[in-house]
């Protein structure tokens, strides 16, 4: 079947077959800062804009996104290249492979929240895991980036 | 220094958030043939029958494997160097399994459906027949794990299958039993320590192509490439010449990714098929059918006088390898090795027990490396002897404790598998971490408890740890530092980045070395076509091995530019003065830029390039100590962490905020193992918590707040002062944590995950006993 998407601002047609998981799709379309990672909603490295919310990538049907709105890290790189910085000022990317997806949590958080509290990132957050940081780094340089430090 | 020691961004960080393709399944043909494999629903059974015709007959399945397309080559999947203290009892496919999950057959197709769909063709009769799933029962038991008689071991390390035993050690120094005797105060106490699950986010994967030149070419996703290419080779009789193993970013690896995964099986289909192929783990593969941390019980007895001087520790382990026998008996030494040397005036001190197969998943290398274990034993029962004693449980340790310039005698006794390597002590500031540690969670106002409102009292505790830096006399990395035209450099390393930034490390070592700055340094790591050798990252070696073969490479290659700015200049080498952009001799002077034009396009053309490399003759130990507050529920008994400080003598830290965020990192991973996570078994064998959602990691909500901050340290033999720093921050959270419990609510959790029903429990068994 086919399904028409907005991608990153560009209109595209995705041929695909109806069980598929938008994540497999757009991996296929060569979108790769989408990543893989538990299959069922529960790291967050898959994380796409979905009309502009952040969902999980590999729990969407593809069929589903049909006329809708989809972003990718690749879709936001001025604000990704600038939140890196912040990121790199704290050592708090390590592997990296949560850090695509949790860009665009941060994005969403920012034009839904622009002065959150502690809290309101971290339960924004919670649904984008990291192993390697132990948290506390990645927390100050989102607040830094947040408040433009 | 103008570039180690500084809080400098990674080289890579910025193009991984950007999305640049860079992981192992960014970079695997668009058209490879999806690999899956059927996983054993049994913990132990042998194949009596297995059918493929269904599965072949499908329309898009190219091959299907079992054990009969396998010679049986018996090799260990642990990544270790070689000749490998591990036994060689696993086969690439088998026709017995012994845990669920184990590999049984494998399908490679046009997709991932037309694999499953196959998967499910496949047709087996099983003998199942009745599997050890309680390790305490499996030395000596009737059945037997593996009965195979083509295993062997590379060199003595206990291994008697006949008895389930993959591993045994002892060792004895001075006579415990007669310094037991002598002492005012003896405490027995013993311990659990739980199987606990890597969860790096990126899962195992691998990917395989015949290149232009029929040579097999994998990207994999691994801490030990080298290793992979060697055990490829060894295992499927498949010229090493013909392989070439790239490993490109790897998104965690904590030990998991030490071993082999799908390399072998990829390979086998890529060699047989001559088409791409790449397999990428389910996360319910990840849990059950990849490798997690050795599960033990310890038995401690320790005696002291009544000054508070303790003069003996007898320390028994039985650790529980699963199924095969990877890393069994290195992880069980090291939990001797790396804990009893922090109490090094002892009398006598012996340490000795068994490593035993059961029907679990395999236990492998996990961040800790045995050490974690033996410090929550080792820890929570010196806090136990202090109670017993009246002693303070800090001027305890501050009186027994490993200081600066003493040794050891474990350290010549206990290596890795094999004899260690003496040494003394010519960096150790423990004594700074445990006081600064102290000032820094304002101890003595809160030591042992403060009581709050709504029933929750807080309480602290705290424990210290010690590492090593890479294995003495075995682990050995090279460098290779390249002048470019135009004065910048290449540095090719065998060392290998899973995230904990390695390749900025050691490009900044190379930086500070060669006096420029870290843009000029391009790093291009782990490729065995491209790059020399490295035995990879694993045992906290990177930083301290690889980086001293950066260090001499480097140094080298400073060398080698002055005598060409002398041949340049027309002066002699001793009266080049040279700062690492100009190079000067009296009036006469020529900058690197146009140095390296000249050598490579106008007089005495040459290409500047050197390899170097470095073993080491010791593994100085960072050390640390990590401080807890805890808060617990009295009626709930809900615990959450507080805060945590950390004070860590690592030597130099090379990237401050990198250095920081692997103890940060190892502290949560840490506080995970102490008190959220458990792979846990139905009666039958299988995984109950494959998956995030019921295997429980901690998240950012659970951290509130961590203090880390390091100890002024220099060590001598390492790359500017460094020691490592990549496993040393695991080690204290469960001992620490379990004090803190103890007192804040007098509850002693002797079996970890230290959960909040277990905090319950022993509060309510205290009021009964009131």
């Amino acid at each position: 079947m086919k399904v028409n998407v907005k991608v990153n601002g560009q209109n595209k047609v995705f041929n695909i077959e109806p069980g598929d998981y938008l994540l497999d799709t757009l991996r296929k379309e060569n979108y790769l800062s989408v990543k893989k990672g538990c299959d069922n909603s529960s790291c967050g490295v898959c994380t796409v804009l979905f009309d502009g919310k952040p969902i999980k990538s590999c729990s969407l049907l593809t069929a589903k996104i049909e006329g809708h709105e989809v972003i990718t890290v690749e879709g936001i790189q001025k604000e990704a290249d600038k939140l890196s910085d912040y990121f790199g000022a704290e050592g708090a990317d390590q592997c990296g492979y949560c850090t695509p997806g949790m860009a665009l949590s941060v994005y969403a958080l920012k034009e839904e929240n622009s002065n959150p509290s502690d809290e309101e990132i971290k339960e924004y957050l919670t649904g984008n895991l990291c192993r390697c940081t132990g948290y506390q780094s990645q927390h100050i340089a989102i607040r830094n980036y947040l408040e433009d430090k | 220094m103008k570039v180690v020691k500084h809080a400098l961004p990674s080289v890579d960080g910025k193009g991984l958030m950007m999305g640049r393709p860079a992981y192992t399944d960014d970079l695997a043909d668009p058209n490879s043939l999806i690999v899956k494999v059927l996983r054993s629903p049994h913990a132990y059974a042998k194949i009596v029958k297995i059918d493929t015709s269904k599965a072949e007959a499908l329309e898009g399945v190219e091959i299907v494997l079992t054990y009969k397309d396998f010679d049986r080559r018996p090799h260990t999947r642990a990544g270790q160097g070689f000749p490998e203290p591990s036994p060689y009892d696993k086969f690439v496919l088998d026709q017995w399994v012994r845990y669920i999950g184990d590999e049984t057959a494998c399908v490679a197709a046009v997709d991932e459906k037309t694999a499953e769909a196959a998967l499910k063709l496949i047709e087996i009769e099983w003998d199942i027949l009745e599997p050890i799933l309680d390790f305490e029962t499996a030395l000596d038991n009737e059945i037997l794990i593996h009965p195979e008689p083509e295993i062997f071991e590379n060199f003595p390390i206990g291994f008697d299958p006949k008895r389930n035993l993959a591993a045994a050690y002892s060792m004895e120094v001075g006579n415990v039993e007669d310094s037991l005797k002598e002492c005012d105060v003896v405490l027995e106490a013993q311990f659990y320590t739980q199987a606990q699950a890597h969860a790096a986010m990126e899962p195992h994967t691998v990917n395989a192509r015949m290149d232009y030149q029929n040579r097999l070419v994998l990207y994999t996703s691994t801490q030990a490439p080298f290793h992979i290419r060697r055990i490829v080779s060894q295992s499927l009789d498949f010229p090493m010449s013909r392989i070439r193993v790239i490993k490109p970013r790897v998104g965690g690896g904590f030990g998991g990714k030490q071993h082999i995964h799908g390399e072998l099986l990829v390979s086998t289909v890529t060699i047989k098929t001559g088409k791409p192929a790449k397999m990428v783990y389910t996360r319910k593969e990840v849990f059950e059918s990849s490798f997690q941390r050795h599960p033990m019980r310890l038995d401690i007895k320790l005696g002291a006088m009544k000054d508070g001087t303790l003069k003996a520790i007898n320390c028994h382990i039985l650790s529980d390898t699963g199924a095969y026998g990877e890393h069994a008996l290195t992880v069980f030494m090291v939990a001797g090795a790396k804990v009893l040397p922090l109490y090094n005036k002892v009398d006598s001190v012996k340490f000795y027990g068994d490593v035993v197969y059961t029907n679990h998943t395999s236990a492998g290398a996990y961040r800790g490396y045995g050490a974690i274990q033996g410090n929550f034993a080792i820890e929570s029962a010196i806090d136990m002897l202090c109670e017993k004693l009246g002693a303070d449980p800090i001027e305890f340790r501050e009186k027994n404790m490993m200081l600066k310039d003493e040794t050891s005698p474990i350290f010549a006794i206990m290596g890795e598998g094999t004899e260690g390597t003496a040494m003394n002590m010519e960096s150790c500031e423990l004594g700074y971490c445990v006081s600064r540690g102290q000032e820094l969670l304002k101890w003595k106002e809160k030591y042992p408890r403060v009581e709050l409102a709504d029933s929750k009292v807080r309480g602290v505790g705290m424990a210290i740890a010690m590492q090593g830096s890479g294995i003495p006399y075995i682990d050995m990395a090279s460098a290779t530092v390249k002048l470019n035209d135009d004065g910048f450099y290449n540095l090719l390393v065998g060392a290998t980045d899973i995230g904990q930034g390695s390749d900025t490390v050691l490009a900044q070592i190379a930086a500070e070395a060669l006096e420029t700055t870290l843009d000029k340094i391009i790093v291009y790591s782990s490729d065995s076509d491209l790059t020399p050798f490295d035995t990879g990252a694993y045992a906290s070696s990177t930083t301290y091995v690889s980086g001293n073969a950066v260090f001499k490479a480097a140094m080298d290659m400073k060398r080698a530019i002055v005598k060409e700015g002398a041949l340049a200049l027309g002066v002699k080498f001793e009266d080049i003065e040279y700062d690492g952009v100009v190079l000067k001799a009296g009036d006469k002077e020529i900058t690197l830029k146009a140095l390296s034009n000249r050598l490579y396009y106008s007089e005495d053309q040459k290409q500047l390039m050197i390899t170097n490399s470095y073993f080491g003759t010791k593994s100085p130990p960072p050390f640390m100590a990590g401080f807890a507050e805890v808060e617990i529920d009295t009626e709930t008994g809900e615990i959450k962490i507080v805060e945590y400080v950390s004070v860590v003598d690592c030597g130099t830290p090379i990237n401050l905020s990198l250095a920081k965020g692997q103890v940060e990192g190892g502290i949560v991973q840490g506080i995970g193992m102490a008190v959220y996570e458990e792979v846990l078994y139905t009666k039958k064998g299988k995984s109950i918590n494959n998956n995030f959602l019921n295997y429980h990691i901690p998240t950012r909500k659970e951290i509130n707040k961590l203090t880390t901050e390091f100890a002024e340290s220099y060590e001598e033999s390492g790359p500017f002062g460094a020691k490592s720093v990549g496993e040393i921050g695991i080690d204290t959270p469960p001992a620490a944590i379990a004090n803190a419990v103890y007192n804040a609510v007098g509850v002693r959790i002797q079996t970890l995950p230290i959960t909040p029903e277990k905090i319950l429990a022993g509060i309510l068994a205290n009021k009964a006993k009131k």
